[in-house]
C-alpha cells in the first residue's frame, strides 16, 4: 500500500503492508532508529514518536494510520542542536542507558507543550508510559520541572553541540 | 598483597582536578539526541536474514522425535536448525548446556529449533510448523524437593561435567554445587548464647527487564570469519566461549569478533552468553549472510537468566549484651535447569551470607539445586540481594527480643577494617558505621512520625548491606590509549558502558593523571578484534578493575611524555610535572611545553632531527592477592574476595491498614564509595538501584504454573515501576573510606544499591503494624491480610 508521511520535516512515498506498524517503518524504511522496540504491545513507551504533536506508541499504530500525517522523532528535535529540555537530561543525568531517553524526552516535550509549568504529579502522570529501569525517575522528574525555570542550581557547562555543528 | 599500586588511594581532593567532579557523561549527546545506536539500530542492508526459535512447551521432557520438512518448504525459510546440527556444549563456570536441546529440555521455553528466513515474519510463521514430539516427565519445580534423596535427576550426568575448581558438585544427586562455610564452633556457640533465632525466608525469582531485549546479528563471511554483533556485558567473555563451544567447527579466538555497541540496560541479564550463542551458532549455515535474533519481551522474561529464587533458613545466636556469636545460614536456590553461571551466585552468596557483621562461628551451607524453572544467572545483587532479605529482617527481630533499639544493635555488631571473614580473610577500610550513622540521622530514626490520615500508619526500617564482587581470581581488565595530534585522546577498553557512567569514570581517570579535558577524550566501547581484554561488566568491579588499567596506561603515558621532554631539553623526568596540558618543570618554572606540540609528531632538535612520535600506551590489572583455593568442607585457606563495598538503607512509609498500600515516604541510602570518581553517577546508582530493589519488595513476582510454564512475561502482568512507583523523597548519601588498592580510593557500587531494599520495607512494616513478613514480596495483599488476622486475634 501507498503511504505519504512527513518525518521531522522531510516528505516520504513509502510501500508499506497492511499489518506494518509505525515503528517498523520508520525504523526499517525511513532509516529513524532513535523509537526503540521494547515490548511490541504498547507496555514500555520506548517506541513513543510524536503524531501531529501528541505522543502515540508508535508500535500500536499502523503504519496506514499515520497516512497524511506529521511524526516527529528525537531526531528532529535535535536537528538544530539540542532543546532547553534535553539539554538539562543531559546536565542532570536524567538517562543512563538512553534506551528508554528518546521516548521520554518527546513525552516530556508534548507535556510541557501543553503545560509549561507542571507539578510533579503532572510530570509523573505524563511520564507514566515511558518506562525507565535505570534512573529510577527522580532525575527526569527534576529535569522536566527544571525545563522552562529560570536555570538555577546548575553549576555544570551546557555540553550541546556548537553552532553549525549540525547540518 | 603482592601487588603495587600506582596511586595513593585518598588523594586529598584539592589535589584533584577531575576526579570528584560532576563531568557531564561522555555518552551523553549520543543519547539524548537519538544518535547512540545499539544493536538492533544498526543497518546490515538487504542480505539480513532473521532467526526465530522452537521452544520446548514443557518444563521437564524427552524428545522423542523433531520434523522440520514443513517448516523448510514455508516460504522464505533459508534453513531449519536443530540440536543434531550442534552437538556442543558450552557454559560459563559448569559446561552444562547445549547450545539446542539433544535429547531431553529441562524448562518451559529452551530452544529446541531454529529457523532463519528472509523475513522476520516469515520465521515465526514457520516456527509453528515444526514439529516436535515429546515424552513428558515430572518436573521438579522447588529447591527443597530437588534436595530430597528420591527425587529424580534433573542432570544424571553431573559427575561428568567440566567445571571450574572452585565448585563441588554432587553426582548422583541434583546439587550442582555446594558452598560450605565451616568457622569456629557454631554448635556449641548456639548452644551458650543467651538467644536464638530460628526462621525460614523465601525470595522468588525476578526478571532484570533492561528495556532493550537481547539482540544479536552474527555473520560469518567468506573467509570464514564470524562477526557477533550482540547487546552485551561481556563481549571477550562471550568471544571466548563461542570459539569454545564452536571449535569442532573449525574456530579459533581469532576467527570470532564479537562488536558490542551501546546497550539499554543490562543489571546482569546480559551478563556471559545466553541466547547469542544461538544467533552466533545459526549464522555459521548460512555463510555470508548476517543473522538477527531478536528476542521478545516474553522471551525476555522466560528464556533468560533469571534471578534465583531462595529458601532460607536461618540460624543466629546473640548474647544478652547484643553480641553475635554465630551465625547458621542454609539457602536453597531454585538456580533452575542449567547452572553454568548461576552456580557463581550461589558460591557468592555461600562465602558472605552472614551479611556485614562480625561472627565469630558461622556455618553457611549454599546449595546449588538444579530445577526444572529457566536457567537462573546473574542480577544486580548476585545472591545478596537475596539472602539479606531474610538476614536483615532476622536482625531486626533479635534486637526486639533482646531489648536493643535496632540500629544499636547493627552499630555493636558492625564488621570493621581487620575484622576476619567467613573464609578467614581480613576486612577492607570501610565506613559502615558512619553509613549506619548518616542513614539513621537522614530518615530521623527514634523520632515517631503520626500519619493525619486515621486510616494509615507510619514505620520506619533500617537494614546495612554488603557485597563483594563474585569473579575468578584472575579476571582482568586492560586498555589502550593514544593521543591525537591535538592532544585529544582516544582510550579503549572493554567494559561495557551499561548506562552507569563507566565511559566517562574512565576518562575522568585518565583526565586526572594526564591534564586533559575529559571533553578532548574518547572511550571507546568494546569490539574484540581492536579494544583490549576485559573479562566482563559485572560485579560491580569495573571502576576498580578497569579504572586501574586506565589509570596505569595514563601514568604509562605520562612517562613516555616526560622521557620525550628529557631526551630534547635535557630535564630529569622526576623535575617534570603536567598541568593544563602541557608540561611543566619544578627546577624551570620558564619552561612549558603544550602536549599538542608533540605527541603525534614528535620534537625537533638543534639538529634538524625529530625525537619522539605517537604517544601511546597500554595498563592492565589483574587482582593479584587473590586465590580461589579453599577446603571443600569448610571454605576455609583461600582469598576469593577482593574486597566489600557495605552501606546502609532506612525508610520512612506510611501504610493504609484497610488496603495494606505502601508509600515510601522518605529512602536514605549511604554506600561506601572509596572515592565516588563522579558523585552525582553514584547518586544516579543509588536512587536507580534502590527503586528497582524496592519493586522486589513490593509488587514483582515471577509466577510459575504447575507445569513450570511462567504466567506474567510481560510489563502488564509483571509490573516494574513508572514515574508514579518511587519514593517521595530519596536521600543519596556517599561516603568515602577509599580503597586502599582503587583507583583514587574508589570501589564498584553499581549492585549494592539494590540489596537492603527489601528487608528495609520489611522491618518499616513490622514497625508500623507489628506484622512480619517472611516471604518476598512483601505486596498489599499480604499486608493488608496478615494484618487482619493479628487485629482478630
Amino acid at each position: 500500500m501507498e503511504l505519504e508521511i512527513k518525518v521531522n520535516g522531510e516528505q516520504w512515498a513509502l510501500n508499506v503492508a497492511p499489518a506494518d506498524v509505525l515503528l517498523d517503518v520508520l525504523r526499517e524504511q525511513v532509516g529513524t532508529k532513535s523509537p526503540k522496540i521494547g515490548c511490541e504491545r504498547g507496555d514500555c513507551g520506548s517506541c513513543t514518536v510524536l503524531m501531529d504533536g501528541r505522543t502515540v506508541r508508535s508500535c500500536l499504530v499502523l503504519a496506514v494510520e499515520a497516512e497524511g500525517h506529521q511524526i516527529v522523532t528525537v531526531e528532529g528535535i535535535s536537528y538544530q542542536g539540542l532543546s532547553e529540555l534535553q539539554d538539562l537530561f543531559l546536565r542532570i543525568n536524567a538517562f543512563q542507558c538512553g534506551f528508554c531517553a528518546p521516548g521520554i524526552v518527546l513525552s516530556a516535550t508534548e507535556l510541557l507543550e501543553h503545560n509549561p509549568n507542571p507539578t510533579r504529579h503532572d510530570v509523573q502522570e505524563a511520564l507514566a508510559g515511558n518506562l525507565c529501569r535505570c534512573t529510577g525517575y527522580e532525575p527526569i522528574i527534576e529535569a522536566v520541572l527544571g525545563a522552562g525555570q529560570p536555570k538555577v542550581g546548575l553549576d555544570r557547562p551546557a555540553t550541546g553541540p556548537a553552532e553549525g555543528d549540525r547540518p | 598483597m603482592t601487588t603495587t599500586f600506582p596511586f595513593e588511594a585518598g588523594a586529598k581532593d584539592e589535589e584533584l582536578r577531575t576526579v570528584g567532579t560532576d563531568a557531564v557523561r561522555i555518552d551523553g549527546l549520543d543519547k539524548i539526541s537519538g544518535a547512540a545506536e545499539f544493536v538492533d539500530d544498526i543497518d546490515f542492508g538487504p542480505g539480513l536474514l532473521h532467526a526465530a526459535i522452537v521452544e520446548s512447551p514443557h518444563a521437564y521432557a524427552r524428545i522423542l522425535s523433531i520434523d522440520t520438512a514443513a517448516a523448510e518448504q514455508a516460504k522464505g525459510v533459508v534453513r531449519v536448525v536443530t540440536g543434531k546440527d550442534f552437538p556442543y556444549k558450552f557454559g560459563m563456570y559448569m559446561e552444562d548446556r547445549y547450545i539446542f536441546a539433544q535429547d531431553h529440555v529441562r524448562f518451559v521455553g529452551e530452544q529446541v529449533a531454529g529457523v532463519i528466513a528472509r523475513t522476520h515474519r516469515e520465521a515465526v510463521q514457520a516456527v509453528k510448523l515444526v514439529k516436535v514430539v515429546y515424552e513428558v516427565l515430572d518436573p521438579i519445580l522447588d529447591p527443597k524437593r530437588a534436595f530430597e534423596a528420591d527425587a529424580g535427576l534433573i542432570h544424571p550426568d553431573l559427575g561428568d561435567y567440566t567445571h571450574v575448581p572452585w565448585f563441588f558438585p554432587k553426582a548422583g544427586t541434583n546439587i550442582a554445587h555446594w558452598r560450605k562455610i565451616r568457622k569456629g564452633d557454631t554448635e556449641k556457640a548456639l548452644a551458650e548464647a543467651d538467644y536464638v533465632l530460628e526462621d525460614t525466608y523465601t525470595v522468588p525469582r525476578y526478571a532484570h527487564c533492561a528495556i532493550e531485549p537481547h539482540v544479536t546479528v552474527s555473520k560469518l563471511d567468506h573467509a570464514d570469519r564470524l562477526t557477533v554483533w550482540t547487546a552485551s556485558q561481556s563481549p571477550h567473555t562471550q568471544r571466548h566461549l563461542f570459539a569454545e563451544a564452536l571449535a569442532p567447527l573449525g574456530f579459533t579466538h581469532k576467527d570470532v569478533r564479537v562488536i558490542t555497541p551501546y546497550i539499554g540496560g543490562g543489571f546482569g541479564g546480559k551478563a556471559g552468553v545466553s541466547m547469542e550463542i544461538l544467533g552466533a551458532a545459526m549464522a555459521t549455515l548460512v555463510k555470508g549472510r548476517p543473522v538477527k535474533l531478536r528476542w521478545t519481551r516474553e522471551q525476555e522474561f522466560y528464556n533468560t537468566y533469571q534471578r534465583q529464587g531462595v529458601v532460607a533458613e536461618l540460624k543466629v545466636g546473640v548474647m544478652n549484651d547484643g553480641t553475635i556469636t554465630a551465625v547458621e545460614h542454609k539457602l536453597f536456590w531454585d538456580a533452575g535447569a542449567y547452572v553454568e553461571y548461576g552456580a557463581n551466585v550461589v558460591n557468592a552468596a555461600g562465602l558472605s551470607a552472614t551479611g556485614p557483621y562480625r561472627v565469630p562461628n558461622i556455618t553457611n551451607d549454599s546449595l546449588c539445586m538444579y530445577t526444572n524453572l529457566p536457567p537462573g544467572g546473574p542480577y544486580r545483587g548476585f545472591g545478596y540481594s537475596e539472602f539479606h532479605f531474610g538476614l536483615e529482617s532476622h536482625m531486626d527481630r533479635i534486637a526486639e527480643a533482646i531489648g536493643m533499639d535496632p540500629v544499636d544493635f547493627r552499630r555493636k555488631n558492625a564488621i570493621v577494617e581487620g575484622d576476619e571473614l567467613s573464609y578467614g580473610g581480613h576486612m577492607n577500610p570501610s565506613g559502615l558505621i558512619e553509613a549506619i550513622n548518616k542513614v539513621a540521622d537522614a530518615i530521623e530514626w527514634g523520632v515517631e512520625e503520626d500519619s493525619d490520615n486515621p486510616n494509615t500508619v507510619m514505620g520506619k526500617g533500617v537494614a546495612l548491606f554488603w557485597k563483594a564482587p563474585a569473579m575468578p581470581p584472575n579476571a582482568s581488565s586492560a586498555s589502550f590509549l593514544k593521543f591525537n595530534e591535538d592532544g585529544s585522546l582516544n582510550i579503549t577498553v572493554s567494559g561495557m558502558e551499561l548506562g552507569q557512567g563507566y565511559l566517562t569514570v574512565m576518562a575522568q581517570i585518565a583526565s586526572e593523571v594526564l591534564t586533559v579535558p575529559v571533553e578532548k577524550i574518547r572511550v571507546e566501547t568494546p569490539d574484540t578484534d581492536r579494544n583490549p581484554y576485559e573479562w566482563q561488566t559485572v560485579a560491580s568491579h569495573v571502576t576498580w578493575s578497569s579504572g586501574l588499567a586506565v589509570e596505569k596506561a595514563a601514568i604509562e603515558a605520562r612517562g613516555k611524555i616526560f622521557d620525550v621532554i628529557h631526551q630534547v631539553y635535557g630535564y630529569e623526568d622526576d623535575s617534570l610535572y603536567l598541568e593544563s596540558e602541557r608540561v611543566k618543570c619544578k627546577t624551570d618554572p620558564s619552561f612549558e611545553k603544550p602536549l599538542s606540540d608533540f605527541v603525534i609528531d614528535g620534537i625537533q632538535t638543534g639538529d634538524g632531527t625529530w625525537r619522539g612520535g605517537p604517544i601511546i600506551a597500554s595498563g592492565k590489572f589483574m587482582p593479584e592477592f587473590t586465590n580461589a583455593l579453599s577446603d571443600p568442607e569448610t571454605g576455609q585457606g583461600g582469598h576469593p574476595n577482593v574486597h566489600y563495598t557495605v552501606g546502609a538503607t532506612g525508610v520512612v512509609i506510611e501504610i493504609d491498614k484497610d488496603t495494606g498500600r505502601i508509600w515510601v515516604r522518605k529512602a536514605a541510602l549511604a554506600v561506601d564509595a572509596g572515592k565516588a570518581i563522579n558523585p552525582d553517577l553514584v547518586k544516579g546508582q543509588i536512587v536507580g538501584g534502590l527503586v528497582q530493589g524496592l519493586a522486589t519488595v513490593l509488587y514483582e513476582d515471577m509466577r510459575f504454573d504447575e507445569g513450570g510454564k511462567m504466567l506474567n512475561p510481560n510489563f502488564t502482568d509483571y509490573k516494574i515501576p513508572t514515574a508514579f512507583d518511587i519514593p517521595d523523597e530519596v536521600v543519596p548519601i556517599i561516603v568515602e573510606v577509599p580503597q586502599p588498592d582503587g583507583p583514587f580510593g574508589a570501589r564498584g557500587v553499581g549492585e549494592h544499591t539494590m540489596i537492603a531494599a527489601a528487608p528495609v520495607i520489611a522491618n518499616a512494616v513490622y514497625n508500623a503494624l507489628g506484622i512480619r513478613i517472611k516471604s518476598m514480596p512483601v505486596t498489599q495483599e499480604k499486608i493488608a491480610m496478615t494484618y487482619l488476622e493479628k487485629s482478630r486475634s
